[in-house]
């Protein structure tokens, strides 16, 4: 009898909280959201509460390897990430919040991973890590957890614009044999369904993630090129210029949002 | 030598059929009134490719009469009544190319291969369904009255 006025009181209480997630606001084409949500809102109790345990969020390995790979010597220079940056949790506070960033010497914005590729090749004098090898998310990992619930905070770098404005016009633009653009979704649709999975507003707050359908942990890089294999348009090669504009307009979009780093997706 | 005739003759048949131009339509008012290619549809085959999640992908935003199917889109009209709400030859145009009634719509041009954007290698120049399937998916629509 106990039990079950206990499930019932939890059965009101999760119609509630479903009810009191926010509702898709209209909004000028490309323009975030007003009540701006994590896709946190909209998971279940229990993924949540595996994001937020520590020692239950698988994303926590990650990070770890990350450590180790700081301090670790790499490359023909000798030389280890905290060799020149020292404890990252003093030096790499905050740094995550504002990638991409804009790369003077290169002429064009760098997401994190390709930041921490350049250091690689050119400071430690070290091979490049491939998109999506352990090492490379693990790096990744570790220095964006160093800005948990900082908001998010994009540089306002003139030369940065022009590729936030590309981003957003590759957000608008529909592509793919189905012929929906990103907009359609994580804006018109935020809230809504699609095949019994609700769709959420599209936000970058929690890369690297674990994702339990991937049993894995995958970079934003990852999660684009699914979104576009669901739509049946040619996925962008990891890194590419196109797909790192759009990572910079989702952050732009996203700015102010505290970062999660490492969320869990279901 | 047998296997290398049959290879060129398998290559042969793939090209006779992609050389193949998918048969055109005509549009009147919001409808195509004749069935593409003048191929009649079967409504059993219809309903498998409704209920397809990797062929038909209806069912990513409609519901349904499909008691037997858990998940369900929430994104579009249910698919309940269509045949009793629309005329035949309605089905048939909003399958082929909705967007021509709406430009804004979600619905997919299921029979377009033009006008699109970085479609991916495995699906260019195709459409979602070939002729034959969408005159099988009107035939099943058509049989949804209440
Ligand atoms: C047909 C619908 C659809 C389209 C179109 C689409 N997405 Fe998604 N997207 C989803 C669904 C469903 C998910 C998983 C649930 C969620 O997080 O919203 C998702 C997840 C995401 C996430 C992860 C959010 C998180 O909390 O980790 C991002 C970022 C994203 N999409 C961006 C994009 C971008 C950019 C595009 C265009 C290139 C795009 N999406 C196109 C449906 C879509
Ligand atoms: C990506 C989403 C999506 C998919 C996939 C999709 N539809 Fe639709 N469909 C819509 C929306 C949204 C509408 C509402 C009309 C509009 O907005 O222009 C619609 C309208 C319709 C209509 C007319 C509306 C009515 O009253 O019933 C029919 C019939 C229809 N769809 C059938 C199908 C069939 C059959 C399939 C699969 C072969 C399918 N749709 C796949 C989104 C979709």
């Amino acid at each position: 009898m106990k039990a079950r006025a206990a499930a019932l009181a939890r059965l009101a209480l999760a119609t509630l909280l479903v009810t009191a997630l926010p509702r898709a606001v209209s909004q000028a084409p490309g323009e975030p959201p007003a009540g701006k949500q994590s896709g946190y809102a909209w998971m279940a109790r229990e993924t949540r509460a595996i994001q937020d345990d520590a020692l239950a969020n698988p994303g926590m390995l990650s990070v770890l390897d990350g450590e180790a790979l700081w301090a670790r010597k790499a490359g023909t220079a000798g030389l280890a990430c905290a060799d020149c940056h020292g404890d990252a949790r003093l030096s790499m506070k905050g740094v995550a919040t504002r990638f991409p960033a804009f790369d003077a010497r290169l002429g064009r914005p760098l997401n994190l991973e390709q930041r921490i590729n350049a250091c690689r090749t050119e400071r430690q004098a070290a091979p490049a890590l491939r998109y999506e090898s352990r090492d490379l998310l693990a790096l990744t990992a570790y220095v964006a957890r160093q800005s948990h619930g900082l908001p998010i905070a994009p540089p306002a770098d003139a030369r940065l614009r022009p590729h936030v404005e590309a981003g957003r016009a590759e957000y608008l633009r529909r592509q793919g044999q189905l012929n929906l653009s990103c907009a359609q979704c994580h804006d018109g649709l935020a809230d809504r369904k699609l095949v019994g999975n609700p769709i959420t507003q599209g936000h970058p707050t929690g890369y690297p993630i674990y994702r339990l359908e991937w049993q894995a942990v995958g970079s934003l890089q990852r999660r684009l090129r699914n979104c576009m294999a669901g739509v049946r348009a040619e996925p962008h090669p990891y890194g590419a210029a196109e797909a790192v504009n759009l990572e910079a307009y989702l952050m732009w979009r996203a700015r102010g949002m505290p970062l999660e780093t490492p969320a869990v997706r279901p | 030598m047998l296997r290398a005739s049959t290879t060129a003759a398998m290559l042969l048949c793939a090209s006779l059929a992609a050389a193949q131009p998918a048969p055109g339509y005509t549009v009147t008012g919001d409808a195509i009134a004749e069935p593409l290619g003048g191929l009649r549809g079967d409504a059993q085959r219809g309903r498998a490719i409704v209920l397809d999640r990797r062929t038909g992908l209806c069912l990513l935003c409609h519901s349904g009469p499909f008691p037997e199917e858990r998940f369900q889109g929430d994104l579009a009209p249910d698919l309940k009544g269509a045949g009793a709400r629309w005329s035949e030859g309605q089905l048939r145009l909003r399958m082929v190319d909705s967007a021509r009634l709406n430009p804004n719509t979600l619905m997919p041009s299921y029979y377009r291969t033009t006008d699109l954007t970085r479609v991916a290698a495995a699906f260019r120049d195709k459409p979602v369904l070939s002729a034959a399937q969408i005159e099988d998916v009107i035939a099943f629509l058509m049989t949804l009255k209440d």
